[in-house]
C-alpha cells in the first residue's frame, strides 16, 4: 500500500505538469495586456520597460520555468515565515526567513521578488490566502451539512426499498440532481430573504463574530449559501449510497448475520454500512474539488468573496498571474482528491490490492 | 435472480420430440427495450417532455410570430396573465402572455428563442462530445498500442478544472472568434467545442471497457477469420454493441452541455447581450427579482424541467437497454 501511495505520488508529478501547461499555453494567448490600465500620456518606450520589468520579455519557456519555480519554490519559503511568524500553531518556532535574500547594495535582508497580481501589484498568494477561510467555511460546512443529510435518507431509502419514503426520496435527489445552483440560489432568496425576510440575501464577510447576536447573524448569512451547495452534495451522495447499500443488502453475509440472531439494527447499521461506506467514502473525497468548482457560481449569487470569486474578477480585469494561479490550485486539489480517493479505497477494502 | 426452469408436472414423453411451432413471431429487441421503458415512468414523462420542448423550440417562432427583439416601451415590464388572478391592478396584457421585459420585449418569445439557443448547444455539444469520447474509446479499447497512451490522456483531462478553464478559455477566445463568424455563430462554436472537448472523458471510458470485454467473444473471432477488416469488424460488429452505454451516456451529456452553456450565459460570458438564452434572461432577471419574480422562475424552471427530463430518460434508458434487468 505504501509504495502504491509513492508511486501514485510520482505520477501525479507529470499530471500536474501537463496541466499547468496547458493552462499556461492557454493563457498565452490571452489577449489582454497588463499596462491597458496605464494612462495614455506614458510613452511606449517606458511601457515597454515595464512590460519588461514584469517578465514579458522574455521566451515563453523562461516564461513558463519562472512561474514554475514562483509557484513552487518561492512561494513555499514564504508559507513556512508565515508559519513561523505569525501562525498560532507554528508561531513559537524560531522565524525561518527562508524567503529573504540579502541585497548587497541595501546591505540587509529584503524580500524575494514573488508573482504578483496585474491587478492589485500585491503578491498573489497573499490574496488567495486571504480569500481561502470564506470558501472554507461555505464550503466546507456545505459538504458537510450535505453528507450528514445524504447518508441517512441513503440508508432509510434502500433499507425501505420502494417504499414511500424510498419513491420521494428518490424523486428528490434527481430534482436536486437536475437544478443547477444558479437557479436554486435566487430561488432560494426570493423565498426566504425577500418573501419572508428571515435571511440575509448577501453574505457579508466583513461582519465580526464577537457576541452571541453577531454569532447568530453568521449562522443566518451562512444558511443560504450552504443550502444551495448542500442541496447538489446530498442529491450526489444519497444517490450512491442508496446503491450501494442495495448492492450490500441482497449479499450472503446479511443473511448470516440475521441467522445467528443479531438484532436488526446492528445488522443494517454494522454489517452493512460499514461494507457500503467504502465506495461512499471514495466519492465523497472524490467530490471535494468539484464542489470547489460548483462554488465559483454559488458565491457570485450571494457575494461571497472566496476564491471563486476572486478568479471571476480576475478573468474579467484580464489579470493573468492571478487566473493561472487560482485555476492550478484547482487542478492541485483534483489531483490530491484523486490521490486520496485511490489510497482510501485500497485502505478500506482488504480486497483492493494495487500491487 | 429469477429460475428459468419451469417444472410443468407431468410430461408427455413424446412432448420433446414433437417440433413446436414458437407460440409467438419472435419479437424485435427493440420492441422489448420499449416495453421495459414504458414501465418507467418517470422516464416516459421525461422523455415527453423533452420532445415537447424540443418541438416547442423548434415549432415556436412559427405559432407565436413575434419578433423576441421588438422593443416596445410602452408596453414594458408587463406581469404574466396569470397574475391577474390574485392581483387585479396588475398590469397585464393578453397578446403578452408571460408578460415582457425592462424594455417591453415579450418574455413568450424569448423564451422560446433562449430555448432554441440552449437546446442547440446542448444537443451538438452532447453530439460532438459523444464522437470524440465513442472514436477515443473504441480506438483504446481495439487497439492495444493506443490503449495506454490514450487512456493517460483521459485520465489528464479528468484533471483538468473543467468549470475554471472553460471560463478561461471563453474570455480567452471570443474576441478572435467572434471577428471571424459573428456575435452569435462565433459564440456557439467556442462554447460548443469547449463544452465538447471537455466532456467526453466518461464515454470513452465506458466504451473502452465495454469493447475491451467485447473483443474477447467468439464472434469477433469468427469474424477475423473470415478476413474482416478492423474497421468492418468496428462498424459492423463492435459499434451496434456498445450502443446502449453510449445511449445513456448521451442523454448525461445533454444534461451536462445545457447547464454549463446556462451556467456560462449566467455568469456574463456567454452569448451577447440581445440574444437571449434561457441562462442569460435568468442572469438579467436577478437584480430585479423582487419586484418580477417570474423573470427568474420562468427561464430556471424551463432550464430545471429540462434537465431533469433528460435525466429521467437517461434513468428509465439505463434499464430498459440493460437485459440483466429487462423482462423482471
Amino acid at each position: 500500500m505504501l509504495t502504491f501511495t509513492i508511486r501514485r505520488l510520482f505520477f501525479s508529478i507529470p499530471t500536474l505538469l501537463f496541466i499547468s501547461i496547458v493552462i499556461f499555453g492557454l493563457l498565452q494567448m490571452a489577449p489582454g495586456d497588463p499596462m491597458a490600465q496605464v494612462p495614455l500620456t506614458v510613452p511606449p518606450e517606458v511601457k515597454q520597460k515595464m512590460r519588461e520589468a514584469l517578465g514579458l520579455g522574455a521566451p515563453v519557456h523562461i516564461q513558463y520555468l519562472k512561474w514554475l519555480n514562483q509557484f513552487f519554490i518561492v512561494e513555499p519559503q514564504f508559507l513556512i515565515d508565515w508559519m513561523t511568524r505569525s501562525s498560532f500553531l507554528f508561531g513559537w518556532l524560531p522565524d525561518t526567513q527562508l524567503g529573504m535574500v540579502y541585497d548587497v547594495e541595501l546591505e540587509k535582508l529584503v524580500p524575494q521578488q514573488r508573482n504578483i497580481s496585474w491587478q492589485t501589484r500585491s503578491p498573489i498568494m497573499d490574496i488567495v490566502i486571504q480569500r481561502i477561510p470564506q470558501t472554507l467555511w461555505v464550503v466546507g460546512l456545505a459538504y458537510l451539512v450535505g453528507i450528514l443529510i445524504s447518508l441517512p435518507i441513503g440508508v432509510y431509502s434502500a433499507y425501505r426499498h420502494y417504499s414511500i419514503f424510498d419513491q420521494t426520496g428518490t424523486f428528490i435527489t434527481m430534482v436536486g440532481f437536475s437544478i443547477p445552483p444558479f437557479f436554486t440560489g435566487p430561488l432560494l432568496i426570493v423565498i426566504f430573504s425577500v418573501t419572508l425576510g428571515w435571511l440575509p440575501s448577501i453574505y457579508d464577510t466583513t461582519h465580526v463574530v464577537k457576541d452571541w447576536a453577531s454569532f447568530k447573524y453568521q449562522l443566518s448569512q451562512m444558511i443560504l449559501p450552504v443550502m444551495v451547495l448542500a442541496l447538489q452534495t446530498t442529491a450526489q451522495i444519497s444517490r450512491y449510497m442508496r446503491a450501494s447499500m442495495l448492492d450490500n443488502l441482497n449479499q450472503d453475509y446479511v443473511r448470516t448475520a440475521r441467522a445467528k440472531g443479531l438484532k436488526e439494527g446492528v445488522v443494517v447499521m454494522v454489517h452493512v454500512l460499514r461494507n457500503s461506506m467504502i465506495p461512499v467514502i471514495t466519492v465523497i473525497a472524490l467530490g471535494v474539488p468539484s464542489i470547489f468548482g460548483g462554488a465559483i457560481i454559488t458565491e457570485n449569487v450571494f457575494g461571497v468573496n472566496g476564491i471563486g470569486q476572486l478568479l471571476i474578477t480576475a478573468l474579467f480585469a484580464n489579470d493573468i498571474p492571478m487566473v493561472m494561479t487560482i485555476t492550478f490550485i484547482f487542478a492541485i486539489m483534483i489531483v490530491a482528491f484523486n490521490l486520496v480517493a485511490d489510497v482510501l479505497y485500497g485502505v478500506l477494502d482488504p480486497r483492493i490490492r494495487y500491487d | 435472480m429469477t429460475d428459468t426452469s419451469t417444472n410443468t408436472g407431468e410430461m408427455d414423453p413424446y412432448a420433446a420430440l414433437q417440433d413446436k411451432e414458437p407460440p409467438k413471431a419472435p419479437r424485435n429487441q427493440w420492441l422489448d427495450v420499449w416495453d421495459q421503458f414504458k414501465k418507467h415512468k418517470g422516464a416516459v414523462l421525461g422523455g415527453g417532455f423533452l420532445m415537447f420542448i424540443t418541438l416547442a423550440v423548434l415549432l415556436g417562432p412559427y405559432i407565436w410570430n413575434v419578433d423576441p427583439q421588438k422593443l416596445d416601451i410602452r408596453n414594458k415590464d408587463v406581469r404574466p396573465i396569470w397574475t391577474a388572478i390574485w392581483d387585479s391592478s396588475a398590469k397585464t396584457l393578453w397578446h403578452r402572455p408571460f408578460g415582457t421585459d425592462n424594455l417591453g420585449r415579450d418574455i413568450l418569445a424569448n423564451m422560446i428563442a433562449g430555448g432554441r439557443a440552449s437546446m442547440a448547444v446542448g444537443w451538438t455539444a452532447m453530439l460532438l462530445s459523444l464522437s470524440i469520447g465513442t472514436a477515443i474509446g473504441v480506438a483504446a479499447g481495439y487497439f492495444k498500442r493506443l490503449d495506454g497512451l490514450l487512456m493517460r490522456m483521459t485520465d489528464l483531462f479528468l484533471c483538468l478544472p473543467i468549470l475554471p478553464l472553460l471560463l478561461v478559455a471563453v474570455t480567452l477566445f471570443r474576441q478572435p472568434l467572434r471577428a471571424n463568424f459573428g456575435p452569435e455563430g462565433g459564440m456557439f462554436i467556442l462554447i460548443v467545442v469547449i463544452v465538447g472537448l471537455t466532456s467526453w472523458m466518461q464515454t470513452a471510458r465506458i466504451v473502452r471497457g465495454e469493447i475491451l470485454a467485447l473483443k474477447e467473444r467468439e464472434f469477433i473471432l469468427a469474424a477475423r477469420s473470415i478476413g474482416t477488416s478492423s474497421g468492418a469488424i468496428i462498424r459492423r460488429h463492435l459499434l451496434p454493441n456498445v450502443v446502449s452505454p453510449i445511449m445513456v451516456s448521451a442523454t448525461l451529456g445533454l444534461a451536462v452541455a445545457i447547464i454549463t452553456e446556462s451556467a456560462l450565459s449566467f455568469l456574463g460570458v456567454g452569448f451577447p447581450s440581445d440574444f437571449p438564452t434561457w441562462g442569460k434572461m435568468l442572469a438579467d432577471a436577478v437584480p430585479r427579482m423582487e419586484q418580477y419574480p417570474e423573470r427568474v422562475l420562468l427561464p430556471g424552471i424551463a432550464i430545471s424541467l429540462t434537465v431533469l427530463g433528460v435525466n429521467y430518460l437517461g434513468d428509465g434508458l439505463r434499464d430498459a437497454l440493460d437485459p440483466r434487468i429487462r423482462g423482471r
